[in-house]
């Protein structure tokens, strides 16, 4: 029998980027029969009802999975496939007990509705008891019906399943570890769902180590302790880490709340470009959302002027550098030339078959477009995409394959450093953000159309 | 910072990297404390193969602890040594520096690590 994945209607662009790295995780063939952006409800086949259990059991975007028992597009069709595909289970389900529920997807059934469509399946010929709660089977009729059907006074859906319930995901956790109720954030923390998503699509799981070189609050490491990863992270900005000072909230202070400190790595301040990290291959996965100088500059190591600081200072015969108070001059950087750097610092430190992924922002303008960096050593595994109003992120994902696996002398297109001083020259994203994204590229006059953009993405450092 | 941690960093320094003196970074003038961490042994075992050993004796001995065997111990000996796993357990993942330098055996910098948390950014001059 077929099985069918119950996915919520939301971030769909990721829905099979999780379920397809869950697989993976798992070790479980995966194929997809039919999945639509449009549609909760997703069809694949599995080795088994426990790899189906398996497969959801983590998943974010998932409510559940069931075991199909019949689809058609009215319930003719419905009770017909049913009779066809699954007779020949129904007499191990005779006398347990059981309960039926109908899931309406964009559209409503009132309770008698329900109990008329539930009562039509009488010829199932199940004698066990009905239970609304603790039955030992739980069967479900999903219903789709057309996009914005109420209003178009469209009373049929134009799909219906029936299907026995095999097990839920951990949707749920996503309440416990939502932003609001969490101890220490900063400016640019990741919304739970998605750090917890992006923990699942670079497969964090037990016995594991992972790094974030972009660390802030900790919202990727707490995402990857949740599912056991030893969880790593680092800033250039320190107090990021440590927080606002002694008493006060920081990045530990959000294991503790969760109850996670035994998966707590460690927290250490450097710069990406800068790495104390020894080249070797140290972890699993490496999760981050780098800086892209919008609400946060991105800056490195060293000085704007690359004439000035070549020599240690000196102060009442001190090195500077050497006093507790002195804090290292940045300069900004290239977000384009970050994300190479991302890559072959994950190219150096990510062992085979270890996973990468990034956050990075892109105008919703073709002609705007930031390139996804690619890299020999690294495949890309899933691109997810979130969209705001005149721009998006994406989620890219890869896979650091092993060196036997590497075409040779598949060339690297080498980006040009940008040479340029200042935050906007140096990253095309944030100019164009500023700009309005159409002025940036057109004829240079400066829009900034702000208020067009989502209010909750106002607030700049 | 853990003992792990310390046996994967070397001096952020570029011209350090090449050098064997980088690494491992060496304890000065440092506070050591202990939190309790669960027992993990797939951790362990996860861990070791990307431990560098050589590096983690002289770790070891700087810190203070009982000398460890000239070799890493196969998973094989450490699922057959419980003492061992648990002295493993207790250097690499609770031991932890929470107040001192830590110092580059090339180029001489030093970093400082403050209330567990370390920070390797560099002056201009070294970068």
């Amino acid at each position: 029998m077929d099985y069918m994945i119950r996915f919520t209607q939301v971030h769909e662009t990721f829905r099979l980027a999780e379920i397809e790295a869950l697989a993976v995780l798992e070790g479980i063939h995966l194929e997809v029969l039919s999945y639509s952006p449009s549609s909760p409800f997703c069809f694949v086949k599995l080795p088994s009802e426990d790899a189906a259990r398996r497969l959801v059991k983590r998943s974010i975007l998932a409510k559940a999975i069931y075991e199909v028992w019949g689809s058609g597009s009215n319930y003719l069709d419905l009770h017909d496939n049913v009779r066809g595909l699954s007779q020949h289970v129904w007499p191990l389900y005779k006398t347990c007990s059981f309960k039926f529920s109908v899931d309406s997807f964009q559209g409503s059934r009132s309770t008698t509705e329900q109990r008329k469509l539930i009562e039509e399946f009488r010829f199932l010929g199940f004698d066990g008891p009905i239970k609304m709660k603790g039955a030992e089977q739980d069967f479900c009729i999903s219903e789709e019906f057309q996009f914005d059907a109420a209003a178009l006074g469209v009373h049929q859906p134009q799909a219906v399943h029936l299907g026995r319930y095999l097990g839920g995901s951990e949707r749920e956790i996503i309440g416990k570890y939502d932003l609001k109720k969490r101890k220490y954030i900063c400016t640019t923390s990741m919304d739970a769902e998605l750090a917890l998503i992006t923990a699942n699509i670079t497969l964090a799981a037990p016995g594991k180590l992972f790094y974030d070189p972009f660390v802030g609050s900790g919202s990727f490491p707490v995402a990857c302790a949740h599912f056991g990863a030893l969880a790593f992270g680092s800033d250039i900005d320190g107090r990021s880490i440590r927080g606002k000072g002694k008493g006060k909230p920081d990045l530990v202070a959000n294991f503790i709340q969760y109850g996670l400190t035994n998966q707590f790595g460690d927290s250490f301040v450097a710069d990406l470009t800068n790495t104390p990290l020894r080249a070797a291959k140290l972890f699993d996965g490496i999760v981050c959302d780098p800086p892209y100088g919008v609400r946060e500059g991105l800056k490195v190591l060293g000085c704007r002027d690359p004439t000035k600081g070549k020599e240690p200072i000196f102060r009442d015969g001190k090195a500077h550098h050497t006093e507790e108070s002195f804090i290292p001059p940045k300069k900004p950087y290239s977000f384009l030339a970050m994300l190479d750097d991302i890559l072959d610092f994950a190219t150096l430190s990510l062992v085979d078959g270890g996973r990468l992924s990034f956050w990075m922002p892109t105008s919703n303008d073709l002609d705007q477009e930031i390139q996804i960096p690619i890299h020999p050593c690294l495949q890309i595994t899933s691109v997810c995409t979130q969209e705001f109003n005149r721009w998006s992120r994406r989620l890219i994902t890869y896979r650091r394959i092993p060196d036997s696996e590497v075409v040779a002398g598949v060339a690297r297109e080498q980006r040009t450093k940008e040479t340029g001083v200042n935050a906007d020259d140096l990253n095309p994203f944030r100019k164009g953000y500023f700009q309005g994204f159409k002025a940036a590229f057109s004829s240079g006059k400066l829009s900034t159309s702000l208020a067009a953009l989502r209010p909750d993405y106002e607030v700049f450092d | 910072m853990k003992v792990l941690t310390l046996n994967f960093l070397t001096c952020a320094v570029k011209a350090c990297k090449s050098s064997t003196a980088s690494f491992p970074l060496h304890p000065k003038d440092c506070e050591l404390v202990s939190d309790t961490i669960e027992a993990n042994p797939a951790l362990i075992y996860n861990i070791l193969p990307r431990v560098d050993w050589a590096a983690l004796m002289t770790t070891a001995s700087e810190l203070g602890f009982p000398t460890l065997p000239a070799q890493a111990p196969t998973k094989e000996e450490l699922e057959a040594d419980e003492k061992m796993m648990g002295e493993l357990h207790t250097l690499l993942l609770e031991t932890q520096i929470s107040e001192g330098m830590l110092r580059c055996g090339n180029c001489g910098h030093e970093y400082r690590v403050k209330e567990g948390i370390a920070n390797f950014l560099l002056p201009n001059h070294l970068v």
